[in-house]
C-alpha cells in the first residue's frame, strides 16, 4: 500500500487550482508544463512489509448507505515482488500467471479494467469509494518502449476479452481516446506522455456470471476460502449495483523505492437493496445478503479483515446493535474525513463463533423513520441528459453540483462522444449561477468519421454551493446501412462523462502507511488538505435516424421493373413486323371514317390502307396478343 | 394497286423483325452475359493447382549420408587399394497407392586418417568419441561408422557395437582379408544396417510420421499409442509446470522451480532448439483437487488411484490451469500434485494392480501428472501449516522423461551386443535429435500436403470464395525465403499458397539431397505458410452468400428480359422448320 501517492491528477489539479483563476484559455499550454514537472516528483512509497515472496491481502468493507441500502466492497490485493518490466518472470506463486504474461508481453505500465452493472446513485448513496461507469471500461498506460501503441492496445483488448469472457474485442479506434489530463498513472511511474495512454468504454456491455468466474479465478484462494467464498453469482446479480474491477500497477517494493513490485488489486462493489425488499426494516446480516457466512480466512492471506462503517453511531449509541461484538475499532481517513469502523480480523480465531462461522448482523433499534427526510447530498455529484427533439439535432447537458458551503474546487470533465454525433464546439456553453464560467484548460480533439471519437476535456472551477451546466449541441449523422447494430431502434449508447475532482477535506487527513486499510488507499492523497475522487455520469442513449433496412431490395426490384418495362416496349418496337393487309368489308372505324370523309368531301379510304397487325416475331408479354 | 408490292413488303418486314430479334439475342449473349459475368465475378487469383495435385501423391526420397571408416587392421593392403570411394543402397517402401518412401543410403568408404587412429588408441570409447568430435562435428542427419578390428582393445567382452552420444558408432567386424572387397562390403552393409537404422530413422518411424495419409488399420495398437502420444509438430511449445496444493491450510509447499528448470529442463530444451522454440513457466494452484476420490487400501494403509480412474483426474484440474495468453503454441502441462493430509500417501496403480514406481502418469498430447507424497511421520504434533520443501531432483527426473515421450523421442531398444552412451546433462544425444528431425520433417511435409490439398479442394468446391493476392507478381521464389519472413502479415492467401508450395518442394529436394537441416527449415516455413493461407481471413468474405438471395435480386431483371428473347428465338426456329418442311413437300 501507499504512504503518499503519485496521483498526478491531483498534482495537476492543484496546479490548476493555483493558477486557474487568472489564466485564460489562450495560455493554457503554459499552465500544463510546470504541473508536469511537479508531478514527476510525486512517487509512491509502498510498504516493505515482507522482504521476499508475494503477499496477498483481502478485505471487506460494509457501508450502510444513507438511503438504507448497504454497500459491500471487497478488495483483494496480490503483490508480486519482481519487476515485470525488466526481468523475465516466468514462475508465479500468488500472482496469476495469465495476467503476468499479458503485462510482460504487451509492456503494460498500468492496467485498469472494470465491469459494471447498474449505476452508482451518488445523490442518494453518497460519494463512492471507487465508481465505475456502466458497462466495461478499460484504460491502459503502456511503457515507453512500446513502438506501436495502437497495435498493442488492440491485441491487449482482444486478449483481455478472452480472459474475462467479455466483448472487449469491440474496442477499436472509433471508441478509443488518449485523454490528456483526466487519467494519470496511479502507480510508480516515470512516463507521463499521454500518447502512451489508451482509454475506452463499452456502455452496452452486459456484465454477468461469465465475467465473475474468471475474475474469481485470479484470486489465489479462488472462491474456496476467505472472503471470496461470499461471492455467489445468484446473490451478487440480484442487486442494485454491481461492479468488479482489476487494477494492475507497479509500486515501490521497499521503503526507499529501490525495488519495484507489481500490485494486482481486485475490487468488487455490490449494493444490496435490503431496505425496500426488507419492508422498510434496516436490519441486515451477511447471511441475508450473500446467503452464506464466512467460515475461514484465506490461509494465504497475510491480512483478512472486515470493516463495518459505524460512523452513524457516534451521535446515538442506541441506534443499532452489531453482533457479534468486537472491541476493535479504528478511525480511518476516507474522503477527507475520519470515519469510525468496527474491525473484524479473520486471522484471529476469536471472531468465529462456536460453530466456526462468522455472520455479522446489524439490528436496528431506533425507529424505522428516525432519520427521515431527504439525505444530505454529497459534496460533488453530476448528472447528464440529452435534450432536444426530432432526429436531426440535440443537446448534451451535464449538470455538475458543488454542495460545499464555502469552498470552490476544480473539476476535470472529460467527454467522449462517438463520431456519429457531430458536436458543434461553438455551441459549448458553461454556465454557473447564470453567468458564463470560462474553463481554465480545454482540450478538444474533433472526431474523424469512422476513425475516432470526439474528445473534450475541460478544467472547470466550481464556485461554492453552485450548479454548473455544461451543454453542447450535436447533429446526428446518417450511418451506412451495414453500420447499424442488430437492434438499431434501441438507440446508441454514449459513454458517460468522467469527472476527476479534487475536493477539499473536512479534516486534514494524511493517508497512513503500512496498516491503513485497502479501501483508504485507492486514490491516496499526497497532502491532507484535499482528496481525489473520480465520478462518472449516466451513459446516454441516443436515437439515430434509422432507415428501412429492406430498402435496398425494394430499390433493386423497382429499378429492375422499370428497366424491364422499358426494355419490353423497346424490344417490341424493334421486332414487330408491319404489313399491309387487305381488309375487305373493313371495320366499324373505317366505316365511320368514310362517313366523315364523305361529309368533308375527301376521297374515301379503301381496303388497301396500312394497318397494324400482329407481328411475325413473338411480342413482349405486356403488349400481349393484339389479334 | 398495291397487290404486287404486298408480299414483298411483308416479307421484308418479316425478315427485318427476325433479324432484329436475332441480333438482340446475339447482343445480349455476346455483350450482356460476359458483362454481367465479369462484373459479378468473385476475384480468384490463380493458384498452383497442378503442383498441389502433384503433392497428393507423395513419394519421399530420404537420403542418409553414411560414412564408413575402416581402421588399421581391418582391411588387407589389396582390399584397401581396391576400396571404392562410395556406394549406395536403396530400400523402397510403398504404403499405399499415393504414399511411399525410399530410404537411400549414400555410403562413403575411406580409410581412417592418422589422427583418427591416434584417438582410437584412447582407453575408452567415451574419450575416443569426444576426441573425434573435436576433429569433425558431423552434419545433421549424417552417420559415421568406424569399423574396428576384432583385436581392438576398446571393446569389452560381448560388445559388438558402441553408439556414442554424437553421430558416431564403433562396430567390431572381422573382415575376411582374402575375400574380394565387393563381397566384404556387401556383407558389411547388411551388418551395419541395423546400426544405421538405430541412429537415423527406421521404416516404422517414417511410417508413423506418415500416419495421416495411411489408414489406421496399417498400425497395431502399440504403434498407434506411440503415434498419438507425441505432440504434433509445431514451431513452438509452452511448458507449464503447476504445483497443485489442495489444502494450503495444512500444507505450505515450496518448490525451487526456477533453478530446477534451469538445471534439468533448459539444457534439454537448448538441445532441442533446432526443432522448435520453447518457453517455460510455472504457477502454484491452491485448492486444486483431483476429480476422483482415491480408494483406501487397508493392507498398506495408503490411498490408491486406479489406472482407469486417471482420465477423470485431469478434467477438473484443467479448468484451473488457464491457457497461455501470450502465445498460440500448444501447451505441455506438467502437474505436481501433493495429496491432502487425509489422503496420503497416495499411490497410482497400473492396470495389473501394481504400484507405479514413479507415481506419475502422462496423458497423450497434454502433459504429465506426478503425485508427490509427503512424509508426515514424526510431524503429527507439528502445527499447521507444515512447511515442506519439495525434492526437485526426483520431480524433474520424472517430468524430463515425460517431456521426452511427449516430444516424440521414444526409448531406443537395441540388441544385447550394443552399448548406448548416456546422453549426459543434455538429456538428448545428437543422433536422437536427428531421428526427431527426420520424423518431424516428414510429418511437416505430410501436414502441408494435407492442408494444401484440402484448401485446393475447398476452393474448388465453393466458388464464392474470394482468393486475394496483394502482389500477384511476387510469386514466391526459392531464393526469397528469408526476405519474405519479415513481411508476414501483408501477404495474401495466394502468395502464401505459392510460398508453401515452393517451400515444400525445397524440403523435398533437400531431403533428397540428404541435407536434413535445410529440409526441416523449409518444411517449417511451408507449414506456417500453408496454415496462414488456410486460415486467411480474406477467404471468408463472401463465403456465406446464399443462392436464394442471389436469385431474389436477379429474377426481377433477368426474367422479363430473357422471356421475350427466348420466345422469339423459339418462334423463328419453329417457322424456319415448318418452311423447310413446306419446301420439301413442294
Amino acid at each position: 500500500m501507499f504512504t503518499s501517492l503519485s496521483s498526478h491528477a491531483i498534482g495537476q489539479l492543484a496546479c490548476w487550482l493555483e493558477g486557474g483563476g487568472s489564466l485564460s484559455q489562450g495560455n493554457m499550454a503554459a499552465t500544463v508544463l510546470p504541473c508536469l514537472l511537479l508531478l514527476s516528483v510525486g512517487w509512491i512509497v509502498g510498504d516493505a512489509a515482507q522482504g521476499g515472496g508475494d503477499t496477498f491481502r483481502e478485505e471487506l468493507l460494509l457501508t450502510p448507505l444513507r438511503s438504507g441500502d448497504i454497500a459491500a466492497t471487497f478488495q483483494f490485493r496480490t503483490r508480486l515482488d519482481s519487476d515485470l518490466r525488466r526481468e523475465k518472470v516466468s514462475h508465479y506463486r500468488l500472482f496469476p500467471k495469465v495476467l503476468g504474461q499479458v503485462i510482460s508481453k504487451y509492456s503494460v505500465q498500468e492496467l485498469h479494467l472494470s465491469f459494471t452493472q447498474g449505476f452508482w446513485r451518488t445523490r442518494s448513496w453518497g460519494q463512492p469509494l471507487l465508481q465505475a461507469p456502466t458497462g466495461a471500461e478499460l484504460w491502459v498506460w503502456f511503457q515507453d518502449s512500446v513502438a506501436d501503441v495502437n497495435k498493442s492496445w488492440k491485441e491487449l483488448s482482444n486478449i483481455l476479452s478472452g480472459i474475462f469472457c467479455a466483448s472487449l474485442n469491440f474496442i477499436e479506434s472509433t471508441n478509443t481516446v488518449a485523454p490528456t489530463a483526466s487519467f494519470k498513472p496511479q502507480g510508480l511511474v516515470n512516463v507521463t506522455n499521454h500518447s502512451l495512454l489508451r482509454y475506452a468504454t463499452l456502455p452496452r456491455e452486459v456484465v454477468c456470471t461469465e465475467n465473475l468466474t474468471p475474475w474469481k479465478k485470479l484470486l489465489p484462494c479462488g472462491s474456496k476460502a476467505g472472503l471470496a467464498s461470499l461471492l455467489k453469482a445468484e446473490r451478487l446479480y440480484h442487486s442494485s449495483y454491481h461492479s468488479q474491477s482489476v487494477h494492475i500497477r507497479p509500486i515501490c517494493g521497499n521503503a526507499d523505492c529501490t525495488q519495484v513490485s507489481w500490485e494486482l488489486r481486485q475490487v468488487l462493489t455490490v449494493v444490496f437493496d435490503l431496505y425496500s425488499s426488507g419492508m422498510g426494516k434496516r436490519d441486515w446480516s451477511l447471511f441475508k445478503m450473500f446467503s452464506r457466512t464466512i467460515t475461514e480466512p484465506c490461509p494465504l492471506a497475510s491480512e483478512s479483515k472486515i470493516y463495518l462503517d459505524t460512523s452513524g453511531s457516534e451521535k446515538d449509541d442506541d441506534l443499532f446493535e452489531v453482533s457479534p461484538f468486537t472491541a476493535h475499532e479504528s478511525l480511518v481517513p476516507v474522503h477527507g474525513d475520519k470515519k469510525l469502523y468496527t474491525v473484524y480480523d479473520l486471522l484471529e480465531q476469536s471472531v468465529f463463533n462456536t460453530s466456526r462461522n462468522l455472520n455479522i448482523a446489524l439490528k436496528w433499534k431506533g425507529s424505522p423513520s428516525s432519520d427521515a427526510g431527504p439525505p444530505l447530498p454529497p459534496v460533488c455529484h453530476a448528472e447528464r441528459y440529452v435534450s432536444g427533439y426530432g432526429l436531426q439535432t440535440g443537446v448534451i447537458n451535464t449538470m455538475i453540483y458543488n454542495n460545499h458551503p464555502y469552498r470552490a474546487f476544480p473539476v476535470m470533465l472529460m467527454e467522449t462522444v462517438p463520431w456519429y454525433l457531430r458536436l458543434y464546439v461553438h455551441t459549448l456553453s458553461i454556465t454557473t449561477k447564470g453567468k458564463e464560467n470560462k474553463p481554465s484548460y480545454i482540450h478538444y480533439q474533433p472526431a474523424k468519421d469512422r476513425r475516432r471519437p470526439h474528445l473534450l476535456e475541460m478544467l472547470i472551477q466550481l464556485p461554492p454551493n453552485s450548479v454548473t451546466k455544461v451543454s453542447i449541441e450535436f447533429e446526428r449523422a446518417l450511418l451506412k446501412w451495414t453500420e447499424y447494430p442488430p437492434d438499431p431502434n434501441h438507440g446508441f449508447y454514449i459513454s458517460p462523462s468522467v469527472l476527476s475532482v479534487l475536493i477539499p477535506s473536512v479534516t486534514s487527513t494524511k493517508t497512513e502507511m503500512e496498516d491503513s486499510p485497502l479501501f483508504a488507499t485507492i486514490f491516496p492523497s499526497s497532502d491532507g488538505s484535499s482528496y481525489f475522487i473520480r465520478l462518472y455520469t449516466e451513459p446516454l442513449l441516443v436515437n439515430l435516424p434509422t432507415p428501412d433496412f429492406s430498402m435496398p431490395y425494394n430499390v433493386i426490384c423497382l429499378t429492375c421493373t422499370v428497366v424491364a418495362v422499358g426494355y419490353g416496349s423497346f424490344y417490341n418496337l424493334l421486332t414487330r413486323t408491319f404489313q399491309v393487309e387487305d381488309r375487305k368489308g373493313g371495320g366499324i372505324v373505317k366505316k365511320l371514317a368514310n362517313i366523315i370523309r364523305r361529309i368533308r368531301g375527301v376521297p374515301l379510304l379503301d381496303a388497301g390502307s396500312l394497318q397494324r397487325r400482329k407481328g411475325h416475331a413473338a411480342e413482349a408479354p405486356q403488349i400481349g396478343a393484339m389479334e | 394497286m398495291a397487290a404486287p408490292v404486298k408480299p414483298s413488303l411483308a416479307a421484308v418486314e418479316v425478315t427485318r423483325g427476325k433479324r432484329a430479334a436475332i441480333s438482340i439475342a446475339l447482343i445480349s449473349a455476346v455483350l450482356g452475359l460476359p458483362l454481367w459475368w465479369k462484373t459479378t465475378e468473385t476475384y480468384r487469383a490463380a493458384l498452383p493447382y497442378s503442383e498441389i495435385s502433384q503433392l497428393d501423391t507423395l513419394q519421399l526420397q530420404l537420403t542418409v549420408p553414411v560414412e564408413i571408416i575402416f581402421t588399421k587392421g581391418t582391411l588387407s593392403v589389396e582390399q584397401q587399394r581396391k576400396l571404392p570411394s562410395s556406394g549406395s543402397k536403396d530400400k523402397e517402401v510403398l504404403l499405399n497407392s499415393h504414399t511411399g518412401f525410399n530410404c537411400h543410403y549414400v555410403i562413403k568408404y575411406r580409410i581412417a586418417s592418422i589422427g583418427e587412429e591416434e584417438t582410437l588408441a584412447l582407453p575408452t570409447f567415451k574419450d575416443a568419441d569426444e576426441a573425434l568430435q573435436q576433429l569433425d562435428k558431423g552434419d545433421l542427419g549424417s552417420v559415421s561408422l568406424y569399423i574396428l578390428a576384432e583385436t581392438s582393445a576398446l571393446f569389452t567382452e560381448g560388445i559388438h557395437v558402441y553408439i556414442g552420444k554424437y553421430r558416431r558408432a564403433f562396430v567390431k567386424y572381422a573382415v575376411d582379408q582374402t575375400d574380394r572387397i565387393e563381397n566384404v562390403l556387401r556383407t558389411l552393409n547388411t551388418k551395419v544396417q541395423s546400426v544405421i537404422q538405430t541412429m537415423s530413422f527406421n521404416e516404422k518411424a517414417v511410417t508413423a510420421a506418415l500416419s495421416d495419409r495411411i489408414p489406421i488399420t496399417h498400425f497395431n495398437i502399440e504403434d498407434l499409442e506411440n503415434i498419438r502420444r507425441a505432440f504434433k509438430s509445431s514451431p513452438g511449445y509452452d511448458l507449464t509446470f503447476s504445483l497443485l496444493n489442495p489444502d494450503p491450510k495444512s500444507l505450505d509447499l515450496n518448490w525451487n522451480i526456477s533453478s530446477a528448470s534451469e538445471q534439468y529442463i533448459q539444457p534439454f530444451l537448448d538441445k532441442l532448439s533446432p526443432v522448435a522454440n520453447f518457453s517455460v513457466d510455472s504457477q502454484i494452484l491452491f485448492y486444486a483437487v483431483l476429480g476422483v476420490t482415491p480408494r483406501f487400501e487397508k493392507s498398506t494403509s495408503s490411498y490408491i488411484l486406479n489406472a482407469n480412474n486417471l482420465p477423470h483426474v485431469i478434467n477438473p484440474v484443467e479448468a484451473r490451469l488457464g491457457s497461455s495468453a501470450a502465445s498460440l503454441y500448444p501447451v505441455l502441462n506438467f502437474l505436481l500434485y501433493v495429496p491432502e493430509y487425509f489422503h496420503s500417501p497416495l499411490h497410482i496403480q497400473d492396470k495389473d494392480g501394481k504400484r507405479v514406481p514413479t507415481n506419475a502418469f502422462h496423458s497423450p498430447r497434454w502433459g504429465g501428472i506426478m503425485v508427490y507424497n509427503v512424509d508426515y511421520n514424526g510431524q503429527e504434533d507439528q502445527e499447521f501449516p507444515i512447511h515442506i520443501d519439495i525434492n526437485m531432483v526426483q520431480v524433474m527426473e520424472v517430468f524430463l522423461t515425460q517431456l521426452r515421450l511427449l516430444m516424440g523421442i521414444s526409448k531406443v531398444y537395441v540388441p544385447d551386443k550394443y552399448v548406448l552412451e548416456n546422453p549426459g546433462t543434455d538429456g538428448l544425444t545428437d543422433w536422437e535429435l536427428d531421428k526427431l528431425l527426420w520424423s518431424r520433417t516428414v510429418e511437416n511435409i505430410v501436414t502441408v500436403t494435407t492442408t494444401l490439398t484440402s484448401l485446393a479442394q475447398l476452393l474448388d468446391q465453393i466458388g464464392n470464395i474470394v482468393i486475394n493476392d496483394n502482389v500477384a507478381s511476387e510469386v514466391a521464389l526459392p531464393g526469397s525465403n528469408s526476405s519474405r519472413s519479415h513481411c508476414g502479415d501483408s501477404q495474401g492467401a495466394q502468395e502464401e499458397v505459392y510460398h508453401a508450395v515452393s517451400s515444400i518442394q525445397i524440403a523435398l529436394s533437400e531431403l533428397d539431397a540428404g541435407r536434413l537441416e535445410y529440409a526441416f527449415q523449409a518444411s517449417k516455413t511451408a507449414i506456417s505458410s500453408s496454415e496462414k493461407a488456410f486460415f486467411d481471413p480474406s477467404l471468408l468474405h463472401l463465403l456465406y452468400f446464399p443462392d436464394d438471395q442471389k436469385f431474389a435480386i436477379y429474377i426481377p431483371l433477368f426474367l422479363p428480359m430473357a422471356v421475350p428473347i427466348i420466345l422469339s428465338l423459339l418462334k423463328i426456329f419453329k417457322e424456319s422448320r415448318s418452311k423447310k418442311e413446306a419446301n420439301k413437300i413442294e
